[in-house]
């Protein structure tokens, strides 16, 4: 393989990985760093006459997503793809490199007041690693996900193929979206190198209203009345620290300063039929603001996301909580979007309970002969269970390589699995990009 | 089998109601909403099921014939246009709103049900349907997910693709997967934002889930009538300069208005050159304060006369004045083409001012009505196909207007589709290695290319050869295309 990257080598394209460069432990052999369309085009296609497994890196933050790499030769890093390519202010559109840091982004269009209403929690994320990851936060609830907010896609397939799709105009509907296609598709279809995105005024003003919860069955209570009325709010979240002390709801509306004041106003007894509300004062709303969508654990073993339609919160919080307390996994902290249905749980891991004795569900098996992952990976399929019966999934977003390999991360993949293993090889027909990395091990 | 024997399995999947042979009746489909293509089907067959779609499917490709899929047949670019040798399969009566879920804002459908019915059935709660193209009294869902439709709300709204959560679909093997549903990120590919939009060339959806949002608390509509449609640009600019994103900003220009006039009398402004529909929706305090602030940005745009929605009757009227403006031209025109192209909205006075230089040279005239708030541009073109060489003139008119569409960085379709109608436009939007690699979509739900073939698409992608015996491609048995 070396013979045919040697010509890339010389020009600098490519370098030998060092041990940080290492994917879930696996470390490849070259990293490459294009830094335009073109050479990432070059690259690939050297790689793929090479037959070289090829990873793509944006922040970094997402690695730890889906399978372990089977195997991985090459790490491609978008880092030097970041440019803002164009923002056209006056038809609120702007198309970037994938590498642009999305933070960044947001401050090359805030002179504008305009912003890309995309906010995935995880601080150094690259534009195109969150639309490759699908990543999102919290006010999804007003504007969607990267699938509503794309309008254009540059990619670059396994064999170097570049090709475009959509554009630079919001409506659009001439040939296929394959915008849409590679939103969380996970570097299995091919790199991101270029997306143009709808942008939207950034909100001139906020107010927030919380609400403290002592029983799961209050987040619905509230979010239900919240989604029947006819306010708007931005986001409507739920932080859950520990179960056996209250959790907060945080509604956030945003818009112009009389807009957001009236609709706090209206919001306050209404969740205050459910528990005590509080309209916060302009500090307090700051300050909320600030900790919206943070995650209530610092560390955690593994972080499972569970999506369900919102009326099933209540059942889908204590599904996991009891499938959590009956593999004594302890401490178990949670937070929702509550208005979309998704719950992101962090889990202490298995060391922090250490298992008091043989278990029933272990028989006559001794708990020392445990591997460190069982009690998870009995939790995963438990709580998945649950989320099932309510129509919902559940995903295992972080954990450690081992335990992502001895469990199912993405969980049943449902009856169109195999029209996805048909798509992944017509994009990719010798498997070369993150293979086993994705749904069904695709 | 031949047609004979497959007539016969379709007769025994759904019975002889549901099934259409005679060639008289057959000319009843040979067109959608785009009449100046005309193909009769070799079968037209009306489902009422799921199964038998399947059923339908499985035969077709047992038999090695391409299918059409087509709803109420409205769509403006030849979408739902037979293939001569091929099956009609006619969606119009699966009519069934199969489930609503009140608490999680989704409606369960089949596809024949029709854009306006759905927000009807959930009219008494509060709900609605947002996609709102023109034609929403008879198009129906399955279309407007073939087609990704739009409307006039669609610019603070999103498209059919923002408010479709999941769909049931047929591929074209006749198996059935479900993509998506009433929960939020599916893992996986997200197949479901590939199918919308998509044509019909990649299956046949059989059930529909919608997102279905609360009903605004407040509506405001406005009228403001500009000395010429650069006024009434320049207006548009301010508002959304100023961070309002109004739930609709349509624009009819001088000639559009006297159609619609002489069909709804809405009474526009005497002399008036351009209006624009302006419409916000929201919670009350947010559009009463924004409301002002577009009233008076409109005058400082140089607005001569701004009407305002006192009711809801009124406002229905403009509305409807803007509606049927498309079917009011054939009011001062025996003929007449609409066009459907997209420009960056800042393009809007260099493109309105090249299509009035185009129309002067070929001495015809266009009148305008769009959606300005997204630069979707809805030019129609006004001929007298009694006039020798009038018709030829201006299809050439409609083609260049779409070249200076694309010069600007614009699309050749913002929501009629390609469909037969735009085919050959596609390479002009898009390289050839776009094309291609579009196309690998297609071979991964339709390697046989039977699903709706000949659309979309100038010349269709092989998809490489099946395991087994050589065998003639359907594409190029139907004269679509040539294997080299």
């Amino acid at each position: 393989m070396a013979a045919t990257l040697e010509g890339l080598e010389r020009d600098g394209l490519v370098r030998a990985a060092a041990e940080a460069d290492a994917v879930d432990g696996v470390r490849p052999e070259l990293v490459a760093e294009p830094a335009s369309v073109r050479e990432a085009s070059e690259l690939l296609r050297a790689a793929s006459r090479a037959g070289l497994r090829t990873v793509f890196a944006g922040g970094g933050g997402k690695l730890g997503l889906g399978n372990p790499p089977e195997r991985l030769d090459l790490l491609v890093s978008t880092r030097r793809l970041d440019r803002v390519l164009e923002h056209a202010a006056g038809d609120l559109v702007v198309k970037v490199e994938a590498g642009a840091r999305l933070a960044d982004l947001q401050g090359a269009l805030a002179p504008a007041g305009q912003w890309l209403a995309l906010d995935p929690p995880e601080p150094d994320a690259s534009v195109g690693g969150t639309v490759a990851a699908n990543a999102s936060g919290p006010r999804r609830l007003r504007y969607g996900t990267v699938r509503d907010l794309i309008i254009g896609i540059t990619v670059v397939l396994a064999d170097g193929t570049v090709a475009h799709a959509g554009g630079k105009v919001v409506k659009n509907v001439a040939g296929y979206d394959l915008g849409k296609l590679f939103c969380g598709s996970l570097g299995t279809l091919g790199l991101i190198a270029e997306a143009t995105f709808r942008l939207h005024p950034r909100p001139a003003a906020a107010s927030v209203v919380t609400l403290d919860v002592h029983r799961p069955e209050q987040v619905w209570e509230a979010t239900g009345r919240l989604l029947r009325s006819t306010l708007e709010p931005s986001a409507i979240e739920l932080a859950w620290h520990e179960l056996d002390r209250p959790g907060r709801l945080t509604v956030v509306f945003e818009g112009i300063r009389p807009g957001v004041e009236a609709q706090a106003a209206a919001a306050a007894p209404l969740l205050g039929e459910v528990g005590q509300a509080e309209v916060l004062g302009p500090g307090g709303t700051e300050a909320a603001l600030a900790q919206l969508g943070a995650l209530p654990w610092e560390q955690a073993e593994a972080v499972v996301k569970a999506a369900c339609p919102p009326s099933g919160l209540p059942r889908a919080l204590v599904g996991l909580r009891e499938a959590a307390g009956a593999h004594r996994l302890g401490d178990i902290r949670m937070a929702a979007h509550a208005g979309t249905g998704i719950v992101r749980a962090g889990i202490g891991g298995v060391r922090s309970a250490p298992p008091a004795g043989p278990r029933r569900d272990l028989g006559e098996r001794d708990a020392r002969d445990l591997q460190p992952w069982e009690p998870m990976a009995g939790f995963v399929t438990a709580a998945r269970e649950r989320l099932a019966a309510l129509g919902g999934t559940l995903v295992v977003t972080e954990a450690p390589a081992e335990l992502r390999r001895a469990v199912d991360v993405w969980g049943p993949p449902g009856d169109a699995i195999e029209l996805m293993r048909r798509v992944k090889r017509q994009f990719d027909p010798d498997r070369l990009l993150a293979p086993g990395r994705f749904v069904g091990g695709i | 089998m031949d047609r004979a024997q497959l007539i016969r399995r379709f007769i025994d999947l759904i019975g002889p109601q549901g099934v259409i042979s005679e060639r008289n009746q057959l000319r009843t489909y040979e067109c959608d909403g785009l009449a100046s293509f005309r193909v009769i089907p070799s079968v037209v067959v009306l489902p009422e099921t799921t199964g038998q779609v399947r059923g339908v499917v499985r035969a077709c490709q047992e038999a090695g014939v391409p299918f059409v899929a087509r709803g109420s047949g409205t769509g403006l670019s030849g979408g739902a246009l037979p293939v001569a040798d091929g099956v009609l399969v006619v969606l119009a009566r699966m009519r069934e709103v199969v489930e609503v879920d009140l608490d999680n804002q989704r409606a369960v459908v089949e596809p024949g049900v029709l854009n306006l019915q759905v927000s009807k059935a959930v009219a008494a709660d509060g709900l609605y349907y947002a996609p709102d193209p023109s034609s929403q009294q008879i198009c129906s869902i399955g279309g407007n997910v073939a087609e990704n439709s739009g409307g006039a709300h669609c610019l603070k709204y999103g498209f059919t693709t923002n408010h479709v959560t999941g769909l049931e679909v047929v591929l074209p093997d006749g198996e059935l997967v479900h993509l998506g549903g009433k929960a939020p990120d599916p893992p996986g590919y997200d197949l479901l934002g590939a199918f919308v939009g998509s044509e019909g060339t990649l299956g046949i959806a059989t059930k529909v889930t919608l997102r279905l949002l609360r009903k605004p608390e407040s509506v405001r509509t406005l009228m403001a009538a500009f000395g010429g449609t650069d006024h009434a640009g320049d207006a548009v600019s301010r508002i959304i300069a100023a961070g309002i994103v109004p739930a609709a900003i349509e624009m009819m220009d001088a000639l559009a208005m006297e159609a619609a006039e002489a069909a709804v009398h809405v009474h526009y402004p005497e002399g008036a050159g351009a209006v624009l529909i302006v419409e916000l929706d929201g919670p009350e305090a947010e559009v009463e304060h924004q409301f002002a602030e577009v009233e008076r940005l409109c005058q400082e745009a140089g607005s001569t006369t701004i009407q305002i929605a006192e009711d809801d009757e009124r406002r229905a009227l403009f509305w409807k004045g803007r509606k049927s403006a498309f079917a009011a031209v054939g009011r001062i025109s025996p003929d007449y083409y609409v066009q459907d192209g997209v420009i960056p909205r800042t393009a809007l006075p260099e493109v309105l001012g090249r299509i009035a230089e185009l129309a002067g040279e070929r001495g015809l005239r266009v009148a305008n009505v769009f959606h300005a708030g997204d630069g979707n541009l809805h030019p129609l073109v006004l001929y007298d196909a009694e006039v020798e060489g009038q018709e030829e003139r201006a299809e050439e008119l409609a083609a260049e207007i779409l070249l200076a569409c694309l010069e600007q960085g614009g699309s050749i379709t913002g929501e009629h589709g390609v469909g037969f109608d735009k085919k050959e436009y596609l390479p002009k939007q898009f390289g050839a290695e776009d094309l291609e690699v579009m196309q690998l979509l297609r071979c991964a739900f339709d390697p046989e290319g039977r699903c709706n073939p000949g659309k979309v698409f100038p010349t269709p992608r092989l998809c490489g050869e099946a395991p087994g015996p050589r065998r003639v491609h359907p594409a190029e048995r139907a004269g679509l295309a040539e294997v080299f």
